[in-house]
């Protein structure tokens, strides 16, 4: 009787052991809405960057301040010309073979003849000498190693590619390896036991794409998932509630902009432009649509971006009766039906934006609510986003509303370029050029002082914050649930990197 | 047995026809309403390829040098029929990858999950059908029929949701979403066939019912057949032919079901890359996807037509 009992005793121990032990190899699982649809690193590189399958030249820290990766030091000439990236020796990609200057530069070659960050710096040419990759530059331009951080510069293998220039698989140098693919939907890895660095303390990992915010919460309060990114307000209150996850919500450098034609006649004033951001409800929507009442922009970049985010600066405000007011100054007055109007002209605009992004189209129609009281009237167009560069280009857009990220390299200076430099751009400044501005942003792309950068950014932040050529919303949190037996989980501000080589489960 | 043989040509060949017809015209069709969708083609394709963050008007343009999109439209449907002659549906333009990898294992998820709701569906609606036709208008019978209003009203979105949280949060039996193996096909294929057998159970309940009160089953019961004996030789028999016919028409049914279920569940499947495809404005795509589901709907109308010859053998059957 007590054999049997010890026995079986014994097998449950047996049991519960191999189940610690089991549980502690288990493969994690990461659902976000990203699909990874291709194997072309302008695609998808986003996600294989994340996934720490591929690895660029430099990487970043939670901050943003560059570190090394493949390249080991960097240096630029004395004329800003030419930069010299020195590379780390005895690294393979997962096929074996040799990652060195001549693979770098196919890489970069690659990536800076497609659309992506490279196609915008000033690179004259990109080529291997005696071991080191060499970038000469048309001019100056500081924020190439932050370039070379992003996600389109990854390195990729030569092997993954077909005769033909066809990226065919994911052969990278990071510390995970892939082990199956099932486009667009899954992606599961393996940890690299080759890897240059520390090794993961995964073995395996599976990434999952899941379109609706619904099926991604419903996947973290199941358990089968064991890291969701990017919840929906509902799903994120509801998942705080549930005892085996986590949530977390850290400030992103995304920022929901709206984008004024400023060559529009209604808009060409900065005073109307002003109006318009005072009638911008920004607590009401940080409360109630993205329910994260801190993260109402009352300047256009966020505490994320510590060098761009200004604290002493004066924060833009609603008050409707100001907005009235100035637009009263430009000559508006409100018609029979309250929608004003100047000689033959009525305040009717159209507003476009697009769904991606659930909360976007939920703003615009509290705009639409909001707006009516100050008197102008505001068409919502809901389509693809891509309507906006369009419009942008043809000169048909009143305004837009998107989400800008200005983290897209870990130094906002190329997106602030694009956005606020000569000619304005796609996602920034419409009919709006201002010369002092255009003159500030050279300085800080171009200067190695750092106290004069500093003060280059001081100016254009005030500038921009008077002039308003985009008008700050909400700036975004990144909604994260996770498993509470997983450790050494970092939240990546910059959204480089999901973390996964520092994950390991609790005993 | 040359009788048979005829048969079988004479409805393969009539459907061989059908298919090359069906293929031509879906092509055309879809061609012609992607093109006439408001817009600017490259730059749609650019923000499908690149994601907003990166997307621009640089980018757009170098995607309207690559694909052509400036060559007028016929000549780039002509070049799209000179491929499919070929038996090449080309690069998805989005992707760039061959529209045919990506419809065969899109499709081979999307037919397993079509194929695992049908046969949830039949499961259901056969004893339910039968049971209920034999006794009809009676309270059984009545109450299927609210409960099949009931299921086919609640859109399979909902019904997934519904599922998902029942069966896999609270009960933990299965996954929530993804394809890990015959345990995540069960909620999917119960969402799909729950409501494709609310409406062929009605269809099985009528033919039995009609077939019950037929001439010939009140013959074959007056010769001395027993009632099982009349059901399983004659009854059932006669009642498959409109229940197999309309397995046929919820096809249509199935498409629109699987790309809202393959969204609720993220499954890889041929219904969600259509309207990933459809918004990204992949044309190639659209149209490979458009066409191998127009040809799915031919080689199963076949399949019916020989299931219906071989169980009704009066007009020359096989």
């Amino acid at each position: 009787m007590f054999r049997s009992i010890r026995i079986s005793l014994c097998l449950v121990l047996a049991i519960l052991a191999s189940k610690a032990t089991a549980e502690n190899n288990s493969p994690v699982t990461i659902v976000s809405p990203w699909e990874i649809a291709s194997y072309d690193p302008a695609v998808s590189g986003f996600a294989t960057q994340k996934l720490e399958i591929m690895e660029n030249l430099v990487d970043a820290d939670a901050k943003g301040t560059l570190r090394h990766s493949l390249a080991t030091a960097w240096t630029v000439s004395n004329d800003g010309l030419v930069w010299e990236f020195m590379l780390r020796e005895g690294v393979k990609f997962h096929d074996g073979s040799d990652f060195n200057a001549a693979a770098a530069v196919f890489s970069l070659t690659r990536s800076w003849n497609q659309p992506g960050v490279l196609k915008k710096a000033p690179i004259e040419n990109i080529l291997a000498r005696n071991g080191k990759l060499i970038v000469q530059l048309k001019k100056p331009f500081t924020a190439l190693p932050a370039f070379l951080a992003h996600a389109s510069t990854i390195i990729i293998a030569k092997s993954a590619f077909t005769t033909e220039d066809k990226p065919s698989s994911f052969i990278g140098t990071g510390p995970f390896m892939v082990s199956a693919y099932t486009p667009p939907q899954s992606i599961s890895l393996i940890r690299n036991e080759a890897y240059w660095g520390a090794k993961a303390h995964l073995k395996n990992v599976t990434y999952l794409a899941a379109s609706r915010a619904e099926t991604r919460a419903l996947l973290a309060e199941s358990g089968d998932a064991d890291i969701v990114f990017t919840l929906d307000a509902p799903g994120y209150s509801h998942l705080k509630t549930v005892n085996k996850t986590e949530t977390f919500a850290v400030p992103i450098p995304r920022v929901v902009v709206l984008k004024v034609n400023a060559g529009h006649s209604f808009f060409n004033d900065p005073r109307a432009r002003q109006a318009l951001s005072l009638a911008v409800p920004r607590e009401g929507i940080a409360r109630v649509i993205t329910r994260f009442p801190e993260t109402s922009a009352n300047q256009l970049f966020p505490p994320a971006l510590k060098n761009w985010h200004a604290t002493d600066i004066e924060p833009l405000n609603t008050d409707i009766d100001a907005a009235k007011l100035l637009l009263a100054e430009l000559g508006w007055v409100a018609g029979a039906d309250g929608i004003l109007t100047r000689g033959q002209e009525r305040f009717s605009i159209t507003l476009r934006t697009f769904p991606d992004r659930p909360e976007l189209p939920l703003i615009a129609t509290v705009l639409q609510s909001q707006w009516r009281e100050v008197g102008i009237e505001l068409e919502v167009s809901v389509g693809n986003y891509s309507e906006i560069p369009a419009g942008h280009q043809d000169g048909s857009l009143d305004v837009a509303l998107y989400a800008r990220n200005y983290g897209l390299t870990p130094d906002p200076i190329g997106s602030v370029l694009q956005d606020f430099g000569k000619g304005g751009g796609d996602w920034g400044a419409m009919g709006w050029e201002n010369d002092q501005v255009v003159d500030v942003l050279k300085t800080i792309s171009t200067t190695t002082d750092d106290e004069l950068r500093k003060e280059n950014i001081a100016m254009a932040v005030q500038i921009l914050q008077q002039e308003l050529p985009v008008i700050p919303v909400v700036w975004y949190q990144h909604t994260v649930a996770v498993n509470k037996k997983l450790r050494g989980v970092i939240i990546d501000p910059l959204q480089r990197s999901y973390g996964l080589s520092e994950m390991y489960w609790a005993d | 047995m040359k009788s048979l043989f005829k048969s079988v040509l004479e409805v393969a060949l009539a459907r061989g026809l059908q298919a090359i017809i069906v293929a031509i015209i879906v092509g055309i069709v879809s061609f012609l309403m992607m093109q006439a969708l408001p817009g600017d083609a490259a730059y749609r394709i650019a923000a499908g390829r690149y994601g907003y963050d990166l997307m621009d008007s640089a980018a757009a343009e170098a995607v309207r040098l690559e694909l052509g999109l400036d060559n007028p439209w016929f000549f780039q449907l002509w070049s799209w029929l000179g491929q499919l002659a070929q038996f090449d549906l080309g690069n998805s333009l989005v992707y760039g990858t061959p529209v045919i990898d990506n419809i065969v294992i899109q499709l081979g998820y999307s037919l397993l999950l079509a194929g695992c709701a049908i046969a949830t569906s039949l499961l259901i609606a056969i004893p339910v059908g039968i049971i209920t036709g034999l006794r009809p208008n009676g309270l059984l019978d009545q109450s299927t029929l609210g409960l099949s209003i009931f299921l086919r009203a609640i859109p399979a979105f909902a019904l997934g949701i519904v599922l998902v949280m029942v069966f896999a949060v609270q009960l933990k039996l299965f996954p929530v979403a993804g394809f890990r193996g015959f345990e995540s096909f069960i909620l999917p294929s119960f969402t799909l066939g729950i409501g494709l057998a609310a409406v062929s159970n009605r269809v099985v309940r009528d033919a039995v019912s009609d077939a019950m009160s037929s001439n010939w089953q009140l013959f074959a019961r007056t010769k001395g057949l027993s009632m099982r004996a009349t059901l399983i030789c004659h009854v059932i028999r006669n009642a498959s032919l409109p229940v197999v016919t309309y397995l046929g028409v919820q096809l249509a049914y199935l498409i629109e079901g699987v790309v809202i279920v393959e969204t609720v569940f993220a499954w890889p499947g041929i219904g969600h890359a259509l309207v990933h495809a459809i918004f990204g404005r992949d044309i190639a795509m659209v149209q490979g996807t458009a066409l191998t589901l127009g040809l799915l709907y031919v080689a199963l109308n076949l399949c019916v037509d020989l299931a219906c010859r071989s169980i009704d053998q009066r007009g020359g059957g096989i």
